[in-house]
């Protein structure tokens, strides 16, 4: 069964006060909720919490669960910094719709996608799922942007990242097309890239908005 | 590279030929920087410019050429990367195939990069036009190991493709039958997916006109948003059905169309390039690609940079400007032209006043043709030729990525080297050349740095050779100018509003320099830079006497005194400064006077020096700004720079004097 949305808010932030305040009761003023609210009695039957009158607690399997819903939340944050670009300013807010939507699965796949990484864009820890203990060895990310190649490895594009259409059109004009691989010539002063036979020198901002997969030769 | 010197040099070598009527007409398209105008010459027996410089054509050119026998009209067309143009230069190719009969169209390809220019062949295809496919560069493919089967691209394509190496006139021949079989257009259609493929159907059917390219190319323009296409089609046809296909066409994508259009054109380009290469030698680094890289690494490029400089100095500065100059103008016009001249003249001429204007001091022929003939044509003939070298090895681009990140400071970005390196060798022609950028901010601050801060090369030789002998003030020198530059770079790009310019080019394969084509480029820049400029040094000299037989040129040189003197000269230089508002050679080559007369020395030399590099290069200079950046622009450029140079000379003077430095 899928918790609600207004659920997970809940657990989320019993977590936070848990994890990060070191509160394990919080009271209901601070929770800003009813004691008879659905999302609570959906959460009471689960078992994921018990109330008193002070306040609310997390249970074991509440304090699981609720680890997980944190974990979304901050991958989908990183998906919308890193690879969609979007300003600091939306994110949280996109965030926290994606987050609901996200299955164990996707979320899987976006964290490796991601690299696994250990913290959300505001330096806050991401708890670890089933496939960071699992790639513990691999630790790169699978689609990086091409600005963090290192000097002489390859990468095959996986998509262009630009929301200006004549910029990206620029990039498409020089070979720069998903499927492609590209060598990093250079990166200082300006980046260099290999494309096929040709060299192509762009500068960071250009560069950035190439998103490649890295391959193994490389 | 410059459309006004181009379409001068093309008039002058007849190139612009109108195509005679009744001919068989070709169209030469392709990327920038293969060969097209190489190809060109081979056909008509033209010269127009070739250098190894993406975007060096920037006008079209027509010629004629003879095959069997029969006339063939070609044209020549500035390079473009897709048939959906970003640039100007692509906007104008295109619309040459949008707008002119053509019996075929040329694809001049670079054979090393298949992948990347089948992308214009398939594009070309679409437009239903008889297409040949001319793979240039062979040479530069075989060196790579790249190893291509024609036959087998020729059948997966429908068209046919020819081998050349156009610089060695290799293949020529080929490229002459093909165009004269004319070809038919390819039977081959290359499909999208399918939502694209119905919507192209869809728009197809309802476009009525008849127009020179297919309907099913304009539909694929169309869903890609082609502004210039849907101008054409907004009168003739039921634009608004059309609009609405493509608004729910895009609705099925999360990416733009284009996008998604190029993505699926690579898969079908992937297919035919791995099917008609037949080998590729594993790759290894070799002697071009190491030098290359050396030019193009921060630790070993600035080094190189140095090197270039040093060699430029060591013939222009050194070789032109000190050798050349002193056997010209001693030898040559100080012991035969001008006394020979000067016996004539007060021979025909009894009055002073009218012989004054031809010889003496300031005539037009002691001084007008003396300095234009033995001062300046060595200087920029000089480094017309090292500039040209430069430019076919191919090094500019990669001295525009390694400069990217100084110029991003001052608001420009690395293509902006090529006005600013020419600037060097004539601050009239590098004007023009600003039209090569790409926002109107850059090109503002480009003509501004240019008139203020770059010293072109007539100004440079003279004032090297002022300051010969002494190191320091070559330096400081140097230092002031250099902090001129991006000083007033920085505040500009600050001030002026607009976008700040992205940088991405490609760097062309290094390439040996061709002797011929180095010479057949300075002389047509030489000779360019005399029918621009002679006549405004006999124009300045005609001032200069009237000034003089009316006075005006004593009283002007009375106001001129004062901010000479404020910024610590002698008030002889104040002649020096007016001489310097025609020409800022001129005024540097007064100083030349005063320096030997004993007059200047030292910090007031260095001082002057500073000033009067800074003033605006010339008139030929100022009138192209005005045509270029329009009257307001030009004038509000003169009236910021004659006070600015003032006060940079004076601060120099402050700080010197204040420091008590003696030089
Ligand atoms: N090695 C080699 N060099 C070539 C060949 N054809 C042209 N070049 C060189 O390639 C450079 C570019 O030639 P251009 O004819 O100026 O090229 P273009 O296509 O007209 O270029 P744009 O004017 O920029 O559009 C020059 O340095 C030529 O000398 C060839 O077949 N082999």
């Amino acid at each position: 069964m899928r918790l609600s949305d207004n659920a997970e808010e809940i657990l989320e932030y019993l977590w936070r006060m848990n994890n990060e305040m070191d509160k394990e009761v919080v009271n209901w003023e601070e929770l800003k909720e009813d004691k008879d609210a659905p999302e609570i009695k959906e959460l009471l039957d689960l078992k994921y919490i018990s109330v008193s009158d002070d306040g609310i607690r997390l249970r074991d399997d509440g304090l699981k669960e609720a680890e997980k819903t944190v974990r979304r939340h901050r991958l989908a944050e990183r998906l919308m910094v890193d690879v969609f670009d979007l300003k600091e300013s939306l994110v949280e807010d996109t965030a926290c719709r994606f987050e609901h939507l996200l299955r164990r699965e996707v979320q899987d796949s976006i964290c490796t996608l991601l690299g696994h990484p250990n913290y959300c864009p505001h330096h806050k820890p991401i708890p670890p799922g089933r496939c960071c203990r699992k790639a513990e060895r691999v630790v790169k990310p699978i689609v990086i942007r091409s600005t963090e190649l290192e000097k002489g490895s390859k990468g095959i594009v996986a998509f262009l990242h630009i929301q200006n259409s004549n910029k990206l059109q620029k990039l498409m004009a020089m070979g720069i097309l998903p499927g492609i691989q590209i060598e990093i010539v250079q990166k200082f002063p300006s980046y260099v890239f290999k494309v096929g036979q040709t060299y192509i020198a762009l500068d960071k901002e250009m560069a950035r908005a190439v998103l490649v997969r890295k391959s193994d030769d490389g | 590279m410059n459309t006004r010197t181009k379409r001068k040099e093309a008039s002058c070598h007849g190139t612009t030929d109108e195509i005679i009527a009744g001919s068989k007409r070709v169209i030469l398209v392709g990327n920038p920087n293969v060969g097209k105008s190489v190809v060109f010459g081979n056909l008509t027996g033209n010269y127009v410019t070739v250098s190894n410089y993406p975007g060096t054509t920037v006008e079209v050119t027509r010629g004629n050429g003879r095959i069997e026998e029969k006339n063939i009209g070609i044209i020549d067309t500035p390079g473009m990367y897709s048939f959906l143009p970003i640039t100007e230069e692509e906007s104008v190719a295109r619309a040459i195939l949008l707008n002119e009969d053509s019996d075929a169209v040329i694809h001049v390809a670079d054979a090393k990069s298949l992948e990347r220019t089948l992308h214009l062949t398939l594009q070309l295809m679409e437009t239903g036009l008889p297409l040949i496919l001319n793979l240039n560069l062979m040479d530069e493919a075989d060196r790579l190991g790249i190893k291509i089967d024609l036959e087998k691209l020729q059948s997966k394509l429908g068209i046919p493709v020819v081998a050349t190496i156009a610089t060695e006139n290799k293949g020529m021949d080929n490229l002459r039958r093909a165009i004269i079989n004319i070809p038919k257009k390819s039977d081959k259609i290359f499909r999208y997916d399918a939502t694209i493929e119905p919507a192209i159907t869809k728009i197809t059917r309802l476009i009525r006109g008849n127009y020179r390219i297919s309907n099913r190319a304009l539909a694929l323009l169309l869903l890609q948003d082609d502004p210039e296409i849907n101008d054409l089609l907004e009168k003739e046809e039921n634009k608004a059905a059309i609009d609405k296909i493509v608004e729910e066409t895009k609705k099925f994508f999360s990416e733009p169309l284009n996008y998604l259009i190029t993505i699926q054109r690579q898969k079908i380009i992937n297919e035919i390039v791995k099917e008609s290469t037949i080998a590729v030698r594993p790759e290894r680094v070799g002697f071009r690609e190491r030098l290359s890289r050396i030019m193009m690494s921060p630790i070993t490029g600035l080094p190189f940079l140095l090197l270039v400089m040093y060699g430029l100095y060591e013939f222009v500065g050194v070789f032109g400007a000190q050798v050349a100059v002193d056997y010209l103008e001693k030898t040559i016009f100080g012991n035969y032209i001008n006394p020979y001249v000067t016996k004539i003249v007060t021979m025909i001429i009894p009055w002073k006043i009218l012989q004054d204007l031809f010889v003496n001091d300031y005539g037009i022929i002691t001084l007008g043709v003396r300095y234009a003939i033995a001062i300046i044509m060595p200087i920029v003939a000089t480094f017309f030729i090292a500039f040209s070298i430069i430019e076919d090895t191919g090094y500019l681009p990669r001295l525009a990525m390694l400069i990217d990140r100084v110029f991003k400071k001052i608001g420009l970005n690395g293509r902006a080297v090529i006005p600013v390196v020419l600037g060097f060798g004539c601050d009239t022609m590098a004007t023009m050349v600003t039209r090569t950028l790409e926002t109107r901010k850059e090109k503002v601050i480009a003509t501004l740095l240019l008139a203020l801060a770059i010293p072109c090369s007539a100004q440079l030789g003279v004032i090297l050779v002022l300051l010969s002998g002494n190191i320091d003030m070559l330096w400081i020198f140097a230092g002031v100018m250099a902090l001129v530059f991006m000083l007033v770079g920085f505040l500009a790009s600050k001030i002026i509003p607009g976008e700040s310019p992205l940088f991405y080019m490609e760097v062309p394969p290094l390439r040996w320099p061709k002797l011929s084509n180095v010479f057949t480029k300075t002389y047509t820049r030489v000779e360019w830079y005399f029918k621009e400029v002679l006549p405004l040094f006999i124009l300045a000299s005609v001032f200069i006497w009237i000034g003089k037989i009316t006075k005006l040129f004593d009283l002007a040189v009375d106001l001129l005194s004062y901010p000479t003197s404020w910024i610590g000269l002698p008030k002889e230089a104040a002649t020096a400064f007016l001489f310097g508002f025609f020409r800022r050679d001129f005024g540097a080559a007064g100083l030349y006077d005063l320096k030997n007369e004993g007059l200047l020395t030292g910090v007031p030399l260095l001082v002057s020096i500073v000033t009067i590099a800074l003033f605006m290069p010339c008139i030929a200079q100022f009138s192209i700004t005005i045509k270029e950046r329009g009257w307001k622009m030009a004038l509000g450029m003169a009236a910021f720079i004659f006070p600015f140079a003032f006060l940079v000379g004076f601060l120099v003077n402050l700080v010197l004097t204040t420091l008590g430095v003696t030089l």
